[in-house]
């Protein structure tokens, strides 16, 4: 195992890229130099500009849970006075989406998933931004690669990113000595060792107690085709490729990390037990020993169960290179949204860089007066990254969790995302089900990959046809 | 009851004036103004939020319709994808499958929970209440709340088969089990059923038992020849409305298992025929066929209904006909 797949050592936050080596004190000036000025650069088009925008603006699918949703709307609002917004709060509900849609009484703002986005884009149900974007200012190259991905169909941008999901792998390092698996050299490159360790980190005589290792199936199956060289979607989002050799052979792979566990309906049974956001978790009582999960996990773990005896590393794939699979939602402006102008300096504001920092500085002084520490906040802005990961994360003090920050910006790009496509939920269903009939011991992985890639490629090939 | 109704009117008014026919059909008609005002806010209801949506959606079923763009005609293309679609058949089969288990499973135990209640007299109103508070609980977290009493591991069912030395089946992770889980699930509910076999027990006249027993019926012989005659409308009733509901649900199982994706492990397991119709509907956006696929499944309740309906006239017992 090469030095750049072991847990990162505690690095300064202003650096936001795990490098291959420590490098020297000079490097590490340039590079902050280098960052500064690349920030500086993209900041007036991040920025934007100010826009007419005046009027009621309705919102939906977006709630103000916490700092991060009210600072950011409370920048709008000091930006643009004249606007009355509306928000209809509460995560999206398709059939109030739909439905208002059919009325021909849409929303101004729709905030909903990025992989539902191409499904709307492509019936003409939400707007084109170009010339939103060229009116605010806004360059989306300072949007991650595989967000933009997700929003852009046709070439066309559909929708500007909001939160910016990856996975890596949290590691129960307690579990790992105890069953003789090195820490530094645990990784997910090599499959037929991944497949040793998972049997010995398991514990299952009297039954099951530790999971040795979760595959995330059938939701993360992206992740192992990909991790195997392969895609479920050629890039135009319009030929499935579900069965392909590399799908299969990850599918039976991974498939095949539930036998220690006898199966699995003993895993799920299991699974199902866990105290997943509490300080009894899975990692804190001993029941798993490593699996790869959504990067805010490790938030939810420094809060609840901070003295778990964790680690977070890079999920690889088989060459052994950081691998991961982005995630998130994105705002959008429906077709025949009233408000069109105050729509644009909405969407464009609650996804500038200024709107993160300041909910980033919200949260940070929260944190400090909680006597707790910000961990940052995941956009898709990759400006706002600099500021929130280089400004305002302040090491813990707790090395653990210092380098899962690390590890998660190193993996930031080297993320890949599902093609947009106008089938996405269905495209989304066939592989699913694939994956549980595997799982269910129903098919064997050919054939159901074969079934799904029959669905799959009907639902696109109607999709694209409408 | 209007007939008898009108006639006492008539009556009435006739003795009054002397002339009761012309003033009568007068009197008829604000009688049947006065009887469509009470009626309008249910026939409006019905028109506007029923009807009219069913007229609606039989028109969606022979079109291709996204809900985004208006809807394109494709006549009976719908229709002919439900025979081919696979997945229809397995929702259809879920469906029909916990119907059958649950139905005379839920007439069983309600009715035993019933004769239960009949013979407590003192506590009657504490245990109907007991009865009927599940009836209450909200759907979801009925399904949520499921989710950990059937789990195999720690649920409160395998701890309770365990303790008689069974070893509880995996009620939400093995395909073979997740109905059979479900209909556990839906006994829960079962407050409405109960409640009204104990009024129907309570409305069976108390000679009818005296004379049986003067008979020498056994107390089989009373329940099955005296007791059961006289509540086999209240059965029939129970029966009808509980196939229908249990043809249609959805919110729990839509909670327990399809909520999460995580859950999907019992995806074609749990894929009633409902839940596969909402889908196509709302996450796939198949909105012409989901509307063919609620006519088969009103067509295929129509259907059983009228078997029922019909087969009632051997065994459902209308005292006074």
């Amino acid at each position: 195992m090469t030095a750049r797949h072991r847990t990162p050592k505690p690095q300064l936050p202003s650096r936001p890229a795990v490098p291959a080596a420590a490098p020297s004190r000079l490097r590490t000036v340039w590079r902050a130099v280098a960052l500064a000025l690349l920030a500086v650069a993209l900041l007036p088009a991040a920025h934007g500009q100010q826009l007419e925008a005046s009027g009621a603006l309705r919102v939906l699918g977006f709630g103000l849970p916490d700092e991060i949703a009210t600072e950011r709307v409370a920048l709008f609002e000091e930006s643009y006075p004249d606007v009355d917004l509306q928000l209809t709060e509460g995560s999206i509900d398709q059939q109030q989406l739909l439905t208002a849609i059919a009325s021909g009484n849409p929303p101004d703002v729709v905030y909903l998933n990025r992989a539902d986005l191409s499904t709307y884009a492509t019936r003409g149900a939400v707007q084109p931004l170009g010339q939103c974007l060229q009116d605010a200012g806004m360059d989306m190259g300072q949007f991650r690669e595989a967000a933009v991905q997700e929003v852009t169909v046709d070439g066309e941008v559909y929708g500007v990113p909001d939160f910016y999901t990856v996975i890596v792998l949290v590691l129960n390092t307690a579990a790992l000595e105890e069953a003789g698996v090195p820490v530094d050299e645990f990784s997910t490159s090599d499959w037929e060792q991944l497949a040793q360790w998972n049997q010995a980190l398991t514990r299952n005589e009297d039954g099951l107690t530790r999971i040795g290792f979760d595959p995330k199936l059938p939701e993360f199956f992206p992740l192992w085709v990909r991790a195997n060289g392969g895609q479920l979607l050629s890039d135009d989002g319009r030929t499935a490729l579900l069965d392909s050799p590399e799908a299969v052979e990850a599918l039976e792979f991974a498939a095949g990390l539930h036998e220690p566990a006898g199966g699995r309906a003993p895993f799920m049974a299991f699974r199902d037990t866990w105290d997943f956001f509490g300080a009894g978790n899975q990692m804190a009582s001993d029941q798993l020993a490593a699996f790869p999960i959504e990067q805010w996990y490790v938030n939810v773990l420094s809060d609840v169960s901070p003295d778990a005896p964790i680690a977070v590393k890079a999920f690889t794939d088989r060459q052994g290179d950081p691998l991961t699979y982005a995630t998130g939602s994105a705002w959008a402006i429906p077709t025949g949204a009233a408000n069109p102008e105050a729509a644009c300096a909405f969407v464009t504001t609650m996804s500038s860089p200024e709107a993160w920092e300041r909910a980033g500085r919200a949260r940070a002084q929260l944190r400090a007066e909680a006597g707790g520490t910000y961990t940052g906040t995941y956009t898709g802005n990759s400006v706002a990254d600099e500021v929130i990961f280089g400004e305002l994360v302040q090491p813990s003090g707790d090395a653990k969790f210092d380098d899962a920050v690390q590890v998660i910006l190193s993996v930031q790009d080297a993320a890949f995302s599902i093609p947009a496509n106008p089938a996405g939920a269905e495209f989304r269903q066939a592989w699913t089900d694939a994956v549980n009939r595997v799982l269910n011991g129903e098919q064997s992985a050919q054939e159901a990959l074969d079934q799904a890639q029959q669905e799959a490629q009907a639902a696109l090939d109607a999709a694209w046809e409408e | 009851m209007g007939g008898v109704g009108r006639a006492t009117s008539i009556d009435a008014a006739g003795r009054r004036r002397g002339d009761g026919a012309p003033r009568g059909g007068g009197l008829r008609r604000a009688e049947a103004r006065a009887a469509w005002l009470f009626i309008a806010p249910w026939v409006i209801g019905f028109v506007v939020f029923t009807a009219g949506p069913m007229i609606a959606s039989l028109y969606l079923s022979f079109t291709e319709y996204d809900v985004l763009r208006p809807p394109k005609p494709v006549g009976l293309d719908n229709y002919a994808q439900l025979l081919q679609d696979p997945r229809l058949r397995v929702s259809l089969w879920n469906s029909f499958f916990y119907t059958a288990l649950f139905v005379p499973l839920a007439t069983l135990v309600a009715l035993c929970l019933a004769l239960l209640l009949d013979r407590v007299h003192r506590a009657a109103g504490f245990f109907r209440t007991v009865f009927y508070l599940p009836s209450l609980t909200p759907t979801v977290a009925v399904g949520a709340l499921f989710l950990w009493i059937l789990n195999p591991n720690v649920g409160l069912i395998n701890r309770g088969l365990a303790l008689v030395g069974i070893d509880g089946p995996a009620w939400t992770t093995d395909p073979t089990w997740i109905k059979p889980g479900l209909v556990l699930m839906s006994l829960w509910s079962l407050g409405g059923t109960v409640v009204i076999y104990y009024a129907a027990l309570r409305g069976v006249p108390v000679t009818l038992y005296e004379a049986a027993r003067i008979e020498g019926a056994s107390a089989w012989q009373e329940f099955r020849h005296v007791t059961l005659p006289l509540i086999s409308g209240a059965i029939f009733f129970t029966l009808i409305v509980n196939t229908i509901a249990a043809l249609q649900i959805f919110d729990e199982v839509y909670t327990m298992y399809f909520g999460q994706m995580e859950s999907g492990a019992a995806s074609n397991a749990a894929l009633f025929y409902v839940i596969y119709l909402f889908r196509q509907a709302f996450e796939f956006l198949h909105m012409g066929y989901a509307s063919a696929m609620a006519w088969l499944l009103f067509v295929l309740i129509m259907l059983l209904t009228a078997i029922q309906l019909r087969l009632s006239r051997r065994w459902v017992y209308y005292e006074g006909r």
